[in-house]
């Protein structure tokens, strides 16, 4: 009885480890963050944006103007390393003909121009949010961040973190397949 | 000399660990809203207390000074002013940003295990502990046997002889 006793601390402690080397895969792999916080806007209506136009003088940006299409909006700035990394594949998707609406966040203006200008844009437009309007009340903590937004204007898909090939399949892909066809 | 550049470097360090010591102690927000009632400004106290930095997500909005933090000070003072409540300024916050932006969270299903978790494991452990102590032989069973004590009582005497 005292011998099989004598395994439950190793027993125990290979569970432990079992189970974090479990977590720690699913972090590397980039399927769990823990510092992620579950976004309260699937399926509930998409906030509504108006802010003024990064590129555009005296013109403002509105959610509005997408009713009826589904689109994808893009919170970045150019303070933001992942920003930078995911910008070659918002501009591969941006050909694609996939509609992005960016939210430049707490940002510098003239940065944010050169940013686009030198390059590209890969966003139909872009809203100016130096004071985190928009961004509160999309519920943003970090950039970037990219909803999805459906016909109907539900939110169906967010991610945070930058956009890479196998996270659009995964989640965005889908919802453009029945509107056209991919490549 | 070498003895003075010491001595400015000690002073340097101490004058810097009160420095932060004194940093520590004032609230990192510098922000200079203004109320013309009490009650407003007790309440914008109370919420930036509560609220939860989503950015560095162990400290409270307070204490913050991350951008979104600042941001998030500023709307909740903008909300205050407008003369909105504690209950509308709340449900602002938690339908943007889920239940984790308080800093408590709510007491309900989905946050059952968080509440009551720690203290099922409390039970548990002490129930655990009672029956390790209930099990030990208490000092009062003989650990040896006569012969047993008679034999051992012999062999530490042959070690005294040599």
């Amino acid at each position: 009885m005292n011998k099989s006793r004598a395994f439950i601390p190793l027993m125990a402690f290979l569970a432990l480890a079992g189970l974090f080397y479990f977590v720690l895969m699913k972090m590397n792999k980039g399927e769990y963050n823990p510092r992620d916080i579950p976004t309260e806007f699937i399926g509930r209506p998409a906030p509504n944006i108006d802010l003024p136009n990064l590129l555009v003088e005296n013109d403002r940006v509105k959610s509005s103007d997408y009713a009826g299409k589904v689109w994808l909006l893009n919170i970045w700035g150019t303070w933001c390393p992942e920003c930078w990394k995911e910008h070659d594949y918002l501009m591969y998707l941006s050909r694609q003909g996939i509609p992005i609406l960016g939210i430049d966040w707490r940002d510098e203006k003239a940065d944010a121009i050169d940013f686009l200008k030198q390059k590209g844009n890969p966003f139909v437009e872009v809203g100016f949010d130096p004071n985190s309007d928009a961004a509160i009340d999309w519920g943003v903590y970090g950039a970037p961040e990219t909803f999805l937004i459906d016909a109907e204007g539900i939110v169906r898909e967010k991610h945070a973190g930058a956009l890479y090939p196998q996270v659009w399949e995964e989640k965005f892909a889908k919802y453009f397949q029945a509107q056209k066809p991919t490549e | 000399m070498r003895f003075i550049v010491r001595k400015i470097t000690v002073l340097k360090a101490l004058v810097l660990a009160l420095g932060l010591s004194l940093g520590a102690q004032a609230p990192a927000s510098i922000d200079t809203y203004e109320f013309s009632d009490p009650g407003q400004e007790a309440l914008y106290l109370d919420l930036i207390q509560e609220l939860r930095c989503l950015v560095c997500q162990n400290q409270n909005i307070a204490d913050s000074n991350a951008e979104l933090a600042q941001d998030l000070r500023r709307k909740t003072y903008e909300m205050v002013k407008k003369g909105e409540n504690k209950d509308q300024i709340v449900e602002f916050m938690v339908a943007r940003y889920g239940d984790f932006v308080m800093y408590s969270p709510p007491f309900k299903a989905t946050t059952l295990m968080l509440w009551v978790g720690p203290v099922l494991i409390f039970v548990l452990a002490v129930a655990m502990l009672i029956r390790v102590i209930r099990r030990r032989p208490s000092s009062n069973d003989r650990l040896l046997s006569e012969e047993q004590r008679q034999r051992a009582e012999q062999l530490l005497n042959q070690t005294e002889e040599k």
